[in-house]
């Protein structure tokens, strides 16, 4: 389709958003993403159940967590597509971009480094 | 018919007379007063006076010291002990002090715990429950032994009529007759139930009792609180644990003006008292008019208990 | 076994601020099995750590371990090289752990990262109940292999209590009413007389109130 979407994001693949931990996405940001979302499948059609459930759970507390060491709590994410929403998906990464882009850079990173990453 | 102890409540229920007792929160403060009030307010119209222990968990002049108080202004007290703050040790330390002031009744509760009460981030005690406390005033008072097994001489062991309550509406039904067989099986000899609104819900309680011949072992004194209004009477229902008001209660307060409801709670509270007369089992009547005492002696008067007879 | 729960890292924040390097100490047994104090969760808690003393541009080294157990002294000893470099410790094993450690380091600050909770089960993934007081002198065959002492708000032995209501305890309409669950339980087995015998008061001396306990297998010493 050759859809467009920023060039700083890295993509993460897994065979489900169930896989991500926790510290999944406190590494992304401890490494120097400036913010990381999970794209998971519509809620009640993961192929294994619940595992983008999970993931949403995992976010939130990710979430709380940024909150309680002073992080903008939105450089976490969690949005739900379907594999055949290529256009939809663009447009995620660009809303999760132009967000990040107005909390500046991650902190932690120091050295202002751009570098997004979806999973 | 013998008594064991010089308890006034003991005699008139022993001479088989109908007893009328009532109680007494103590103030949130040192004000004497309010203890004094209360009890020339419903002394004269019934035989004893329970004095609250900390009730609700919230923190109040102690009953001990309360029912002394009573005690010095003419009036037969019942001291009312949790389990809840006090271990056996301040129990007993306590029973002590209640039989040199010569108060003869307790009653034996387990207590409300503090969760909902003003001090939720107490610990508790609960080092015996209702039911141990009842053993271990016998104890004391039959066998002149404390729990640890120190002897008493006979004449210097506290004379307490002992008294447990019951909740025939709490769950599960079946329970409540069964435990209060045990609370018997421990020394209970008189018992104050919960508020009654549920009549048949209690005579059917009534009936296991007699059933089982628990009412020949402990004096029964149904629970009887007069409906201030209908706010009260839906709140009982829905956020009091264990109270069981039927809804007949709630539309017959409904059915009459605004300013009559108080009056026809009263009455209801007096028709409540002529039914259980009848009920067997029923020895007496304890009369708990919640932040209301100045409405004991017209239910007294009207459900035809009083003058209360003299006993000696 | 023991469950416990991460205290908020604000707290854990406000007590190693001070400090330049720090070590976060979990431990692989109880406290893993209710996922807050094992591998996983060091991870996080150092990992969130760092970024926040990043953020504050305050150069603080935190590392991670995760011990065995950290209640017995060969596992503690498998940090005893490393323990010298760093400042203090926060230690995200159960308060035997923290205790333990801070013994056998008696020269460092030992820090707890979670709040001990109980002894309990795991009633589902990611919820853990109360089982046990550690009273010290069991009586569930006496009770249909349910304590009330643990599972009574009140801790009676002669219950319900006139606050059970529709099975459930007066202080949470949530907390089921232990005693309704023993009787359920003695009536299942045939054994009601035993809830109809008044029980005697309990010997509390072998639980927390004879003191500090100690248990000494002499077969077992070397």
């Amino acid at each position: 389709m050759r859809l467009n979407y920023p060039v700083g994001i890295r993509i993460v693949k897994l065979p489900c958003t169930g896989r991500v931990a926790v510290i999944h996405l406190l590494k992304a940001l401890e490494k120097g993403a400036d913010g990381v979302f999970v794209a998971g499948c519509m809620e009640g059609d993961c192929r294994y159940q619940a595992g983008n459930l999970r993931a949403k759970k995992r976010v939130a507390y990710v979430r709380q967590l940024l909150q309680s060491i002073g992080m903008e709590p939105e450089r976490v994410a969690m949005y739900n597509l379907s594999s055949g929403e290529g256009p939809r998906f663009a447009e995620i990464s660009r809303e999760m971009a132009e967000k990040v882009r107005q909390f500046g850079p991650n902190p932690v990173k120091g050295k202002g480094v751009r570098k997004e990453k979806a999973a | 018919m013998s008594t064991t102890t010089p308890s006034k409540l003991e005699k008139i229920l022993a001479a088989g007379h109908f007893a009328v007792t009532s109680e007494c929160g103590p103030p949130r403060s040192c004000d004497q007063s309010i203890v004094d009030e209360k009890a020339r307010l419903v002394g004269p119209y019934v035989d004893v006076i329970n004095v609250t222990d900390n009730q609700t968990a919230v923190v109040r002049m102690c009953s001990l010291a309360s029912c002394i108080r009573i005690k010095q202004l003419g009036f037969e007290p019942v001291l009312q002990m949790t389990t809840r703050d006090r271990n056996r040790i301040g129990l007993q330390s306590d029973l002590l002090g209640a039989g040199a002031f010569g108060i003869n009744n307790v009653l034996c509760l387990t207590g409300d715990h503090q969760r909902f009460g003003d001090h939720p981030t107490a610990a508790n005690v609960f080092d015996l429950d209702s039911t141990q406390l009842i053993q271990t005033v016998k104890r004391m008072r039959d066998e002149g032994k404390l729990l640890g097994g120190q002897e008493m001489a006979e004449g210097v062991r506290p004379q307490l009529f002992i008294g447990a309550a019951e909740n025939p509406f709490a769950d599960p039904f079946e329970i409540r007759v069964l435990r209060l067989a045990k609370k018997v099986a421990a020394g209970a000899q008189f018992i104050q139930t919960q508020c009654i609104y549920n009549m048949e819900k209690f005579k059917l309680w009534m009936q296991q009792i007699v059933d089982r011949g628990l009412n020949e072992k402990v004096s029964i004194l149904a629970g009887i609180t007069p409906m201030k209004s209908v706010g009260m009477a839906k709140y009982m229902k829905a956020k009091v644990p264990g109270m069981d008001v039927p809804d007949e209660i709630i539309k017959r307060l409904q059915g009459v003006p605004k300013d009559k409801v108080a009056a026809e709670g009263v009455t209801m509270a007096v028709e409540q008292i002529q039914e259980l007369k009848e009920c067997p089992g029923v020895r007496g009547f304890h009369i708990m008019a919640i932040e209301w005492e100045v409405m004991v002696p017209e239910i007294v008067e009207r459900a035809g208990l009083s003058p209360r007879p003299e006993v000696s | 076994m023991i469950m416990a729960k991460p205290k908020p890292i604000e707290e854990i924040i406000n007590e190693i601020k001070g400090f330049d390097k720090i070590l976060v100490a979990g431990c692989n047994g109880c406290v893993a099995v209710c996922e807050a104090g094992g591998l996983k969760e060091v991870e996080i808690l150092a990992s969130a750590l760092r970024m926040y003393f990043g953020n504050q541009h305050k150069n603080m080294q935190i590392d991670e371990v995760s011990l065995t157990r950290q209640c017995d002294k060969e596992y503690l000893a498998e940090i005893k090289d490393r323990i010298g470099s760093y400042d203090a410790v926060v230690s995200i094993a159960c308060g035997a752990g923290v205790q333990f450690m801070t013994e056998m380091y008696n020269t460092k600050r030992i820090y707890p990262g979670v709040n001990t909770c109980f002894i309990g089960v795991t009633e589902e993934k990611g919820v853990w109940t109360e089982r046990c007081q550690a009273c010290g002198e069991c009586i569930l065959a006496r009770t249909g292999g349910i304590c009330p002492i643990a599972r009574c708000s009140k801790r009676i032995l002669n219950g319900p209590c006139g606050g059970s209501s529709n099975g459930k305890c007066e202080i949470d309409k949530d907390v089921p009413c232990g005693w309704q669950l023993i009787y359920e339980r003695l009536k299942e087995l045939g054994e009601l007389k035993r809830f109809e015998e008044p029980v005697s008061p309990k010997d509390w001396a072998t639980s927390r109130d004879g003191g500090p306990r100690k248990l000494v297998k002499e077969d077992s010493q070397i």
